[in-house]
């Protein structure tokens, strides 16, 4: 580990906030469907919201996907609006002709829009009509991912809260690990092997790979987030009589050694067969850091708020890359879920919720980082004043959790410092 | 309520954006709800715009929605004066915005602002980008040269030297940044002066300037159609109605603005190369090939025009999803004998295509992804824009080079002259039958759907692809069960690399049998 980590630092626990209000520079809670509808591969995301809603998810995704996509909007006309045409019959004739094109599809989700928030079109009692008239074929379940409500990572939050009731409950109180958060699937197996080399178990995935196949749970679920934005889902589960598992995130040697080890802690499996079972894939990561390291260390970065995973990145550039934090920024500040990862984070750093973008803009141009990540309205205007900036969108689409991918996240930051001194243009 | 994969067009607010980011000097101020700010990498994203768009959004939560969502419409309002100081200002609502019915035009009003404060209404849940675009353009024109109108029964005077404004150019446009330069130089070539060139790099000042040309060029009649005709009623400007898209198109453009000019005709074509192209010999399997046209009203229908005069086609379909020049498209479409295919609904176009079988599609990104499960080659002639459609070299779609771009976009998808002719007399060579693709854009995988199976096209006999990979000299390598599964949860495009990898770590430390550890190893030793 590196010199930083073994000084005791208070951490910013306590350290204040800079609270902004103003233009957030984010997407909303819909985006989150990108991933989320190649992860649970017999689910379909219908939005029920307008044109732009539309247009964001085709803006966010559709350059990058070529398949035909498990999601669709039914945009709300003016029709709809003026009361000529019954809402809730326009929507189950909409969804009937979906579920007759994808006969495939097993779990429908009705996702809420600003829209549908605002004219109050209850999704919840539509859900429940459809189901009676589509079980045992297809669940319809729902959401809202309206921007009024949630923020980008959010959208994943309502979404795995959504399923919670779903879930079906542990016979008897045996314990069972529930890992919470879409991660990929390479990621799930790496975890699986560590978690049996560890002796916990029975490991057990939210979301599931398959919406048929939802994990049980129960008074003897103890869970690990795997992700830092999953409130609402942790409250639905622990409403179900789970049990949190308090940990830093799974990002870096150190914070998957002690998101692992606060799992084996649980299991009382001993400290040697935790160093035992961590020991060499922990070794593995670290010296491919090491190489990493020299690119990053002593660099600024400054984070603009995107998906909430920044404080524990910030963490582990800090501590295991040497980077130096400027301004930290997360649209939103989850204390008790995050409690871990603020006591490691060096009180240098200055942390910022919310955002007033062109204040914000304002601080990172006097600041003049190595590196800036934000979001992709901001990367390339930027770039263009010389700022060598990292898109935050990547970090929520690539496999980064765990030991084997500690290096490739750390890869992501290098390789536009790298770029920006490899290009004589 | 209407079910939508895909759309072609954003709502409205997206065109005003359009305007507002192609213009100097202006800004934008949205009513939105936070999320709707990821119109902003649409500029800086696919069109790699250095500049944010000039527009702010209030980007109200739920919990505003109880408070006063108005005041923080204000408070960006003054903010923006504030901190932009722009010559005007653009304010209106988003979806959302527009149901909560806060009036931003009005509040704007009272704040007093010493600029022209346009207030734009554009209804989301009836009208979409175009439309969107064609108000905001057109109410900005008449609120900056507005007040420059002549009295009724004044005469204009003529310029002494002819002079035009060139309509309609936005941001996010088709190739609109280099059929600008190419319109330009065909005046240039009649010695007409460009007075304006507007939205694209124009200023609120100059928009007030309008009236001063002689007549107005309308590139895109879906953005400047409706601004134009407010420009003939109040100066007196009359306006282009041909867009030179083609070679017959722009000859004839250049008789038009010749006779609104008063100047004599001419054009130096010497840089125009597709009539030759395409009567040089190797055009001759051009002829008759069946092709599907579909995009905005503009490029649908000057595509049709060019595929059938120019090079030989034959239209199978026409159609566009520009519902406000229906009447238009459906003319053109009775010219070559079809019926307009009038639609927002992507579906409905993938079934017209997967019908009618044509042999090329020229349509936008979206007709792209169907051509391409379809097997049939296709060329984009149309927005949506995808970031492809934003390449570095000069690439326009109108005037002389135009063309030329047209007959290289359109014919390089299909089959070359003589290949095409071995195809049909060796049907049944397995490497070789017409469900491949033309051999110089490498090998697609043509859908089961699209095209029958190749005529007795064999089972080809499979080199045997999992043999063990043993370099030259090297001890033999095996893969174990595990690693190779687990070799196939790396995406397919890194895959090859990572087995390369891995081979290349055991070899050199003398590793028999792969297993998942030495994949991770091998992967960490080669992270950089």
């Amino acid at each position: 580990m590196t010199a930083a980590a073994a000084l005791p630092q208070p951490g910013c626990a306590d350290a204040p906030v800079l609270r902004e209000r103003g233009q957030r520079e984010v997407f909303c809670g819909l985006t989150g469907i990108v991933w989320l509808h190649r992860k649970i591969q017999d689910a379909f995301f219908l939005v029920v919201g307008s044109r732009t809603c539309a247009h964001l998810l085709q803006s966010a995704a559709g350059v990058m996907i070529f398949a035909e996509p498990r999601f669709a909007t039914a945009i709300i006309d003016e029709r709809d609006l003026a009361g000529l045409a019954d809402c809730n019959a326009e929507l189950d004739r909409v969804v009937t002709r979906l579920l007759e094109r994808r006969p495939d599809i097993r779990m429908l989700f009705l996702v809420g829009s600003c829209p549908s928030e605002v004219i109050k079109l209850d999704l919840s009692r539509a859900a429940q009509r459809l189901s009676q008239r589509f079980l045992p074929q297809v669940r319809v379940l729902n959401y809202s991912g309206s921007g009024i409500e949630t923020t980008f990572t959010q959208g994943e939050d309502a979404c795995l809260a959504s399923l919670v009731p779903e879930m079906p409950a542990e016979p008897g109180a045996a314990r069972s690990l529930l890992v919470v958060g879409a991660l990929a699937e390479v990621v799930e197996d790496q975890f699986l092997r560590l978690f049996a080399a560890l002796g916990v178990g029975p490991v057990r995935f939210l979301p599931s790979r398959r919406a048929t196949e939802l994990p049980p749970v129960g008074p003897g679920t103890r869970f690990l987030l795997a992700q830092p934005f999953l409130g609402d889902t942790a409250r639905a589960l622990e409403a179900r009589g789970a049990t949190r598992i308090a940990a830093p995130f799974p990002l870096g040697v150190e914070g998957t050694t002690a998101w692992l080890t606060a799992a084996a802690e649980v299991w009382g499996t001993a400290p040697v067969r935790i160093a035992e079972a961590t020991g060499s894939a922990a070794a593995r990561a670290t010296a491919a850091l090491a190489r990493i390291r020299q690119r990053l260390d002593g660099r600024s970065i400054f984070f603009f708020p995107d998906s909430q995973l920044e404080i524990p990145l910030a963490r582990f550039l800090s501590r295991e890359l040497g980077m130096r934090l400027t301004e930290v920024g997360t649209p939103y500040l989850h204390r008790q879920h995050l409690a871990e990862e603020l006591a490691l984070l060096p009180e240098t750093a200055t942390l910022s919720e919310g955002q007033h973008v062109d204040r914000q803009l304002d601080r990172c141009r006097a600041l003049r980082p190595d590196l800036t990540v934000c979001g992709l309205g901001l990367a390339n205007p930027l770039e263009a004043e010389g700022l060598t900036t990292k898109w935050s969108i990547e970090l929520v689409f690539t496999p980064i959790q765990g030991y084997d991918q500690a290096a490739d996240l750390a890869e992501l930051f290098a390789r536009p410092l790298l770029r920006h001194a490899k290009l004589t243009v | 309520m209407q079910l939508a994969l895909w759309t072609y067009e954003g709502p409205p607010h997206i065109g005003a954006m359009r305007v507002a980011t192609a213009m100097e000097g202006v800004h934008y101020v949205l009513h939105a709800p936070q999320g709707d700010t990821y119109a902003d990498l649409l500029f800086t994203m696919i069109e790699r715009r250095a500049k944010r768009p000039p527009v702010t959004y209030t980007t109200f939560q739920a919990r505003d929605l109880g408070g006063d969502t108005a005041n923080l419409f204000r408070e960006a309002v003054l903010d923006v004066y504030e901190r932009f100081r722009p010559q005007a200002m653009l304010v209106g609502a988003s979806c959302t915005a527009e149901l909560i019915q806060d009036d931003p035009g009005g509040l704007a009003k009272t704040l007093g602002l010493p600029i022209p404060v346009v207030p734009l209404e554009l209804p989301a849940y009836q009208r979409k980008e175009n439309w969107g675009a064609s108000e905001t353009f057109y109410q900005l024109v008449r609120a900056c040269a507005g007040p420059h109108v002549p009295k009724p029964g004044t005469l204009r005077t003529k310029n002494a030297v002819p002079r035009c404004n060139i309509l309609g150019p936005t941001a996010l446009g088709f190739r609109h940044r280099d059929d600008v330069p190419e319109v330009e130089r065909l005046l240039a070539a009649l010695g007409i002066e460009t007075h304006v060139i507007a939205p694209m790099g124009a200023t609120p000042a100059d928009l007030a300037t309008l009236g001063e040309a002689d007549f107005n060029v309308v590139l895109y009649p879906e953005v400047a159609g409706q601004a134009a005709a407010w420009l003939r009623r109040s100066f007196g400007q009359p306006c282009t109605t041909v867009v030179p898209i083609g070679v017959g198109a722009t000859r004839d453009f250049v008789q038009e603005v010749a006779k609104l000019a008063g100047v004599p005709a001419t054009t130096a074509e010497g840089t125009l190369r597709l009539p030759w192209y395409s009567r040089s010999v190797d055009s001759t399997y051009l002829t008759g090939k069946r092709v599907f046209i579909f995009g905005d009203a503009t490029h649908a229908i000057a595509a049709a025009r060019v595929a059938e005069k120019e090079l030989g086609f034959t239209v199978v379909g026409l159609g566009s999803y520009s519902r406000e020049f229906g009447r238009e498209v459906r003319a053109a479409a009775a010219l070559h004998g079809v019926e307009a295919l009038i639609t927002d609904d992507y579906l409905e176009v993938e079934a017209q295509i997967a019908a009618l079988q044509p042999e090329l599609v020229l349509g936008t990104q979206m007709e792209r992804h169907v051509a391409k499960r379809l097997g049939v080659p296709c060329a984009v002639i149309s927005a949506p824009v995808h970031v492809q459609d934003f390449p570095a070299r000069h690439s326009p779609q109108m005037g002389l080079e135009g063309a030329n771009v047209l007959f290289d976009t359109w014919v390089h998808p299909l089959m070359m002259g003589l290949e095409e002719h071995l195809l049909g007399m060796f049907r049944e060579d397995f490497e070789f039958n017409d469900g491949v693709q033309p051999s110089h854009l490498g090998h697609g995988t043509p859908s089961q759907s699209g095209r029958e199976a190749a005529p007795a096209a064999q089972p080809m006999p499979v080199p045997a692809a999992e043999t063990p990979h043993s370099a030259a000299g090297a001890p033999l390598l095996a893969w174990g069960s595990d690693a190779e599964k687990e070799l196939k949860k790396i995406p397919f495009f890194v895959r090859g690399k990572a087995r390369r990898n891995t081979e290349r770590f055991a070899q050199e430390r003398g590793i028999g049998t792969i297993t998942i550890e030495t994949l991770y190893d091998a992967k960490a030793h080669f992270s950089r």
